[in-house]
């Protein structure tokens, strides 16, 4: 039963872990960009429409990480290129995204595709225990881990990497040493973008293989606060995806077994600890500084 | 790049007027080709849309009655937003203040309570609402802790809490255990302007609020802290105004804001509390406070607008057959369009003929 | 100035070719249509929807319908039905309890329209009811449950504790107590009538838990389609599912609301609309049982018998004496079974189901 609900677990974690590692680099970058969900939902219903027509799970995953592209190149514009607020324009894309793709995903309705495949090794994959856990999952949940560690190699071993996070500490230096912060910032939202539309295509292409208007259900919310959560780190960004795709998954559990907690208390449960956790580690970030990159956030405007 | 943005000398003046108004221009122009897209008449669209529930009666009513909760939590959040602390959570103040409120109507409901239930009520949602946003406010303040993400987590724990007991210790004993509580008695509900339409007395208490905002922005100590604080915030320092007080002040008044909202929306158009009380309004109200610019009357004309298109959009599922999904994208866009125009005021667009490399360019 | 006159004639022309349009088109009767959820939810709205059209087939040429999709059970649903009821709609059908005092409320301002609300218990003169009589079908899914489960344990993923959801879990359990008397369910409340991907949760949760038989009382085929793919079988919901578990669906009770909606309407073409309480069941074809699928033969037989002895009348799938799930026999209304107020009321589990029902 341990193998079955890791499963379950891995499944329920996968979207949140890819649209969090996204968001944690345009973040290190300096950027908030509030508009996961619209780009996350946007990422669902063109992956689904994409699969759909083409008969591809592959086209699917393309058409939904390229929307997620193209809706932060709209946020990328007005942040980035017309100086705007970017709390407002990340509520603005949210919105835009949701009444977005429920106009192109309404014909795709009722409609079914063939799930993403599972990967199946001959002897590995039916090991006991583990077996299926580490080589019987889908491209999904391979990449998710992929492009944690690659996030992690670039922020921490690569030059650009740490010009990245120079840009987010503080550009003004920066732009004084001669960076070009808004298109290093570009880039990274973009990226964001890319792996917000890849989380979405997830969701109907190996979670639940139909699509349904507002299918992310507010996932896109709580992988911005897993990336506070993880306190802008790759490694405890995995760990609290994980966390927060068990709370979801026990929670159900408990209540199969019976236990008589009511349901609402244990589905608040994930918002819960996140504040929680918000607040202990907002705590220590005192000797060290903000744990946050101190140019979040803020307007950028080159001077000349 | 041959197109820079470049900081102006001085705020253009005719922008800061034109803005709004290029704002929603662009934005008809843009649903005029949406339309045209998804194979209906722009003209007949648009006017669906705009002008249509304007023409009579009822529809302005119930612009009015959509407006309302808009305006009033739009207020509240535009005094956290022009001093840059960023209260996201409105929906759930809005649904705590519902819920304070409730308790009360609940508790008397059936006896024979006198006239004071319905203003206690109102300020049970208030203070409901206050309480529950200074529980972002305290973590930032205490802790460090980003009110977004506090604030919009918040909204998910309120919604459940709300939930479980109208599913459990409120429901009606003669509702055929369907989770809504008993129908609020006659004192316990908000009166009714007009015979027969649904506008209450909530617009009233809107327009107190943004009076009451517009003389505490304009003309008091605190008013003035708050804007200092949003334009320049070392020199608000200086001055020797405290900021964690004024995160305190600002999401108590918002949240109250919220939560009196909540309470009326309950106690008037709905009558009873039930699990779906809000279409969203808190986070609507986040628009409603960028369109109307921060400012108490810019919000009464935003929130009155919006509402029209929500109205319109109602209509031209009916009329038209346009679904509603679209009355999102078109205020997702409106949205863009405001705040590029409203950067326009600050900045402008430049071309640049000869582009000088900066000395060590390396990346 | 010249180009804004001939924008400003057009725009005149276009309103007005619309409005003269559309009071043309008047003589046809306007039905209007209001869905909790959208029509793509393949459960709920979609069958009304089915209904809907299969209505406007029938009566083609006579009836004009429109309906409105994703409306919430707050104050906008005033809102929404009234604007049906402004723009000619001389029939409007609400889909959802959550909409049954709004619907009063407009019925109260527009005494000439008629109203059909859907599983509520208030009338009015212009405002009937009606429901369907699912509880038959789950007493036959019940008994196919104890049959086809190695297990001896069900599951069941359901929404809110309202009385017609716990009057269906107590049909399932009676109907599968009837075959085997140790069967047991596990229940789990999703708080939501149409939440994919936590309903493909919850049928994970379930199946790890030891349950090989699935069924629902929320609006998508996603727990169906978790079925299919670990290899057990479900019952699908308010539509026919097997698109979605070719191998895994047993059968699944559909609504058909085709029939009602044409004969109302045809009542209000005839002037003869009158407000009554409609509860339909397998005998007027309200609820239709999809194949049998997926089943031994024998099974499929009992399956038919028992559907025949409901449709007959010869079984009650509440037949009294009921023990409730605390020991004490329920007071029988109905003569020998519940009385519909007792069925549509039902706030208890019936003795076998170990749960408690949340909220209580």
């Amino acid at each position: 039963m341990f193998e079955a609900i890791m499963l379950s677990v891995i499944a329920a974690s996968t979207p949140l872990l890819l649209a969090a590692a996204g968001e944690l680099v345009a973040e290190r970058s300096g950027v908030l960009n509030l508009g996961l969900e619209g780009m996350m939902i946007m990422g669902a219903a063109c992956a689904f429409a994409g699969a759909y027509l083409a008969g591809s799970v592959v086209v699917g995953a393309l058409c939904g990480v390229l929307a997620g592209t193209a809706m932060a190149a709209i946020f990328a514009i007005f942040t980035l290129g017309l100086a705007v607020n970017q709390v407002a324009s990340g509520l603005a894309l949210t919105i835009l995204g949701t009444g977005l793709s429920g106009l192109i995903g309404a014909g795709f309705v009722g409609q079914r595709i063939t799930p993403a495949p599972q990967l199946h090794l001959p002897v590995l994959t039916d090991l006991p225990l583990v077996g299926r856990i580490l080589f019987g999952q889908d491209a999904f949940v391979y990449l998710s881990v992929a492009l944690v560690i690659g996030i992690w190699l670039f922020l921490y071993r690569s030059r650009a990497g740490l010009v990245l996070r120079a840009v987010g500490d503080n550009h003004t230096s920066a732009h004084a040493l001669g960076y070009p912060v808004l298109k290093i910032r570009a880039l990274a939202v973009l990226f964001g973008g890319g792996c917000a539309g890849l989380a979405g295509a997830f969701l109907p292409l190996a979670y639940t293989p139909f699509f349904i208007p507002g299918m992310t259900a507010g996932r896109g919310w709580i992988a911005l606060a897993l990336v506070v959560f993880a306190s802008w780190r790759p490694g405890r960004l995995v760990a609290g995806a994980y966390l927060f795709g068990a709370v979801s998954i026990l929670q159900l559990h408990a209540q199969a077994l019976g236990l008589g907690i009511p349901s609402q208390l244990m589905s608040s449960l994930p918002y819960l600890a996140t504040v929680i956790v918000l607040v202990l580690i907002s705590r220590t970030r005192g000797i060290a500084g903000s744990a946050a990159p101190a140019s979040l956030g803020v307007v950028f405007v080159p001077d000349r | 790049m041959p197109l820079v943005l470049e900081r102006r000398s001085e705020r253009s003046a005719t922008i800061a007027i034109a803005s709004p108004l290029i704002a929603v221009a662009l934005t008809l122009v843009t649903m005029a080709v949406l339309f045209a897209i998804l194979g209906k008449n722009p003209v007949e669209a648009l006017d669906v849309y705009f002008l249509e529930p304007l023409t009579d009666p009822y529809s302005l009513g119930e612009i009015a009655v959509k407006a309302t909760p808009l305006v009033m939590i739009a207020v509240g959040l535009s005094l956290c937003y022009i001093a840059n602390i960023w209260n996201i959570g409105a929906e759930g103040q809005f649904i705590v203040g519902a819920v304070a409120g409730s308790w009360l109507a609940v508790r008397t409901n059936g006896t024979d309570v006198g006239h004071w239930v319905l203003p206690a009520m109102l300020l049970l949602g208030a203070l409901g609402g206050a309480l529950y946003a200074l529980i972002p406010a305290i973590c930032k303040v205490r802790f460090g802790a980003s009110e977004i993400l506090t604030s919009l987590m918040l909204v998910y724990v309120a919604n459940f809490g709300m939930d479980y007991l109208v599913r459990g210790p409120w429901r009606d004993p003669h509702g055929m255990n369907f989770p809504t509580t008993a129908e609020f008695d006659p004192v316990a509900t908000v009166p009714t302007l007009i015979e027969g339409g649904r506008l209450h007395a909530g617009a009233i208490i809107a327009l107190l609020v943004v009076m009451a905002a517009t003389v505490l922005l304009g003309r008091t100590i605190m008013g003035f802290e708050i804007r200092l604080v949003g334009a320049a915030p070392k020199a608000a320092r200086f001055s020797g105004f405290n900021a964690d007080k004024l995160t305190l002040f600002t999401f108590a008044v918002s949240g109250a804001l919220a939560g009196l909202a909540g309470i009326i929306e309950v106690a008037g158009p709905v009558g009873h509390l039930q699990p779906d009380i809000s279409p969203g309004y808190g986070f609507t109200a986040i628009i409603v406070a960028f369109l109307g610019r921060l400012n108490p009357v810019g919000i009464l004309i935003a929130g009155l607008f919006l509402a029209l298109t929500f109205i319109g959009g109602e209509n031209a599922e009916i009329a038209i057959k346009v679904p509603l999904d679209l009355t999102k994208v078109f205020q997702g866009i409106l949205l863009f369009y405001v705040l590029a125009c409203d950067s326009m005021i600050i900045y402008r667009i430049r071309f640049i003929r000869t582009l000088r490399k900066p000395a060590h360019a390396n990346v | 100035m010249k180009k804004w006159n001939i924008i400003a004639m057009a725009a005149v022309l276009a309103i007005a070719t619309a409005t003269f349009g559309a009071s043309y088109a008047a003589e046809k009767l306007k039905i209007g249509f209001i869905y909790t959820g959208p029509i793509g939810d393949l459960g709920w709205s979609y069958q009304h929807d089915v209904g809907r059209k299969a209505m406007e087939k029938a009566l083609a040429g006579k009836v004009e319908t429109t309906y409105l999709e994703n409306v919430p059970e707050g104050p906008d649903a005033e809102r929404s039905i009234e604007q049906l009821a402004r723009t000619g709609h001389k029939l409007i059908f609400t889909t959802s309890f959550g909409f049954m005092d709004p619907t009063l409320k407009v019925a109260n301002k527009y005494p000439n329209v008629f109203f059909e609300h859907a599983t509520g218990f208030k009338r009015a003169k212009n405002v009937a009811t009606y429901a369907a009589r699912f509880y038959e079908g789950r007493y036959i899914q019940g008994q196919i449950a104890a049959k086809i489960s190695k297990t001896g344990v069900f599951g069941y993923i359901v929404s809110f504790p309202i009385p017609e959801v716990i009057s269906n879990i107590n049909a399932t359990m009676l109907g599968a107590q009837s075959v085997n008397p140790n069967m047991k369910v596990k229940i789990i409340w999703v708080n939501s009538w149409f939440d994919p991907g936590k309903e493909a949760d919850a049928a994970k949760a379930l199946i790890d838990q030891g349950v090989d038989v699935l069924t629902q009382h929320t609006d998508s085929p996603a727990a169906m389609q978790i079925a299919e793919q670990r290899g057990i079988h479900a019952f699908g919901q308010s539509s026919n599912m097997i698109k979605f578990g070719p191998h895994a669906q047993l059968t699944a009770d559909t609504d058909y609301w085709g029939d009602y909606y044409t004969k109302r309407a045809q009542a209000v073409l005839d002037g003869k609309w009158t407000s009554e309480d409609t509860w339909g069941g397998l005998d007027s074809g309200m609820v239709v049982m999809a194949p049998y699928t997926n089943m031994p033969d024998d099974v499929k037989k009992m399956a038919m018998d028992t559907q025949a002895a409901i449709t007959s009348g010869a079984l009650h799938p509440f037949k009294c004496p009921i023990t409730d799930q605390d020991g004490k026999t329920v007071e029988c209304k109905g003569g020998d079974h519940l009385d519909p107020g007792q069925i549509l009321s039902m706030n208890f589990y019936v003795k076998g189901i170990d749960d408690k029902i949340p909220g209580k």
